[in-house]
């Protein structure tokens, strides 16, 4: 049961089209497995379908609705097989970047047991998958802009509380937290970051360059 | 649309299409599409609608609200060049129909909420229409749109609940 859901002014903007690719991963992926999100969600969609249906009205080609018949003819016939949904760790907007589920993720090590794969990154906003030993905390940190972090497997606790999978965490400049992975299972969660995380401690910042956050 | 999605009735598309393709350019040339990719994209667009019919459902959506979503993705896809991941759809259209009360329901709240769009104060409206026209970033949205979103976001939820009960 997800507990944790998304602040409504990032669906609006995943609503209308402007976050960036790395956070609309993020978001796509805790939608999947929240339907009070996607419920807010669809309901911005509405607010976007008001927009659509207010929208100035423009001329069309000569032909234009031939050429979209012509268009549909064209294409292949018939919806494809439905695609499984719900199976496995990962989502499947998440499937698709990483090529597969959890067992084809290509983790690199970033020392005592913690381990990332980074999947997208533009200019300063990326997007990764972090793998945190049960036990482990990660390093102290706050941040310079906007850091999102969705839960897929075990669970982490911070000063906000306990965040398990379909959790959502969105973070910014003011936020210092140190996590720790927690419960049964390894911690894996799914983090978009737009700029670089300052880490509090001398240790971690030696680290940064080699972890690349 | 339903006769699109059941019947893939021609007729019904051509309706459909006189109504929403000057739409779906318009808002596409606001979005800042020069003319001629937005009416190409604008038949990708509407050709779309046609092949995804059996995606939509009509407790969860209004037609317009379908096709602004499809306008939308074709648009990050050919003006921003960029990926915008969605979220698992949900299967449809192969099990129960859904409801006809949840569908008039969920249709009389969309059209709620662009009448209420129409009535906001222009300085709130035009800040609402100028995020989904993609010309504010993310941190210049405000949750608070003064839109009434509340009903229809309740009734979505109803309609996802009882489309999990049928999943299973």
């Amino acid at each position: 049961m997800v507990k944790h859901h998304l602040p409504d002014e990032y669906l609006m903007a995943y609503s209308a089209g402007i976050l960036s690719e790395s956070f609309s991963l993020v978001v796509a992926a805790h939608v999947s497995l929240s339907d009070d999100s996607r419920a807010r969600m669809e309901a911005y969609d509405a607010v976007g379908g008001a927009v659509l249906d207010s929208a100035p009205v423009a001329n069309l080609s000569d032909g234009s609705l031939q050429a979209t018949l012509d268009r549909i003819m064209g294409a292949p016939a018939g919806p494809s097989a439905d695609e499984p949904i719900g199976q496995g760790a990962f989502p499947a907007p998440l499937q698709e970047y990483v090529g597969g589920d959890l067992d084809a993720v290509k983790w690199r090590s970033v020392g005592m047991g913690v381990k990332q794969a980074i999947l997208k990154k533009d200019g300063s906003t990326s997007v990764r998958l972090l793998y945190i030993p049960k036990g482990m905390a990660m390093p102290d940190h706050s941040h310079g802009g906007l850091e999102m972090t969705l839960v897929l497997q075990g669970a982490y606790r911070d000063d906000d509380g306990e965040f398990h999978r379909g959790d959502i965490e969105v973070a910014n400049d003011e936020t210092q937290h140190t996590p720790v992975a927690f419960g049964p299972e390894d911690c894996i969660c799914l983090t978009a970051t737009d700029a670089r995380l300052k880490f509090t401690s001398i240790l971690p910042r030696l680290a940064q360059p080699f972890l690349q956050i | 649309m339903c006769r699109i999605r059941d019947y893939r009735d021609q007729a019904a598309f051509a309706q459909l299409f006189a109504y929403f393709a000057p739409r779906v350019k318009g808002f596409l040339i606001k979005s800042g599409a020069p003319d001629g990719l937005a009416e190409d994209c604008t038949q990708e667009v509407m050709a779309t609608l046609w092949q995804k019919a059996h995606l939509f459902d009509s407790s969860r959506a209004s037609v317009a609200t379908w096709v602004f979503t499809i306008a939308r993705n074709r648009k990050i896809d050919l003006l921003r060049k960029d990926r915008r991941p969605a979220p698992e759809d949900l299967a449809w259209g192969h099990k129960a129909e859904p409801d006809q009360a949840d569908v008039i329901g969920l249709q009389q709240e969309s059209l709620r909420v662009t009448a209420a769009l129409k009535a906001l104060p222009d300085k709130q409206r035009i800040l609402v229409e100028r995020a989904y026209y993609g010309d504010l970033s993310h941190s210049e949205i405000a949750a608070e749109t003064g839109l009434p979103l509340g009903t229809i976001k309740s009734r979505i939820r109803l309609a996802l609940e009882r489309l999990r009960h049928e999943m299973k």
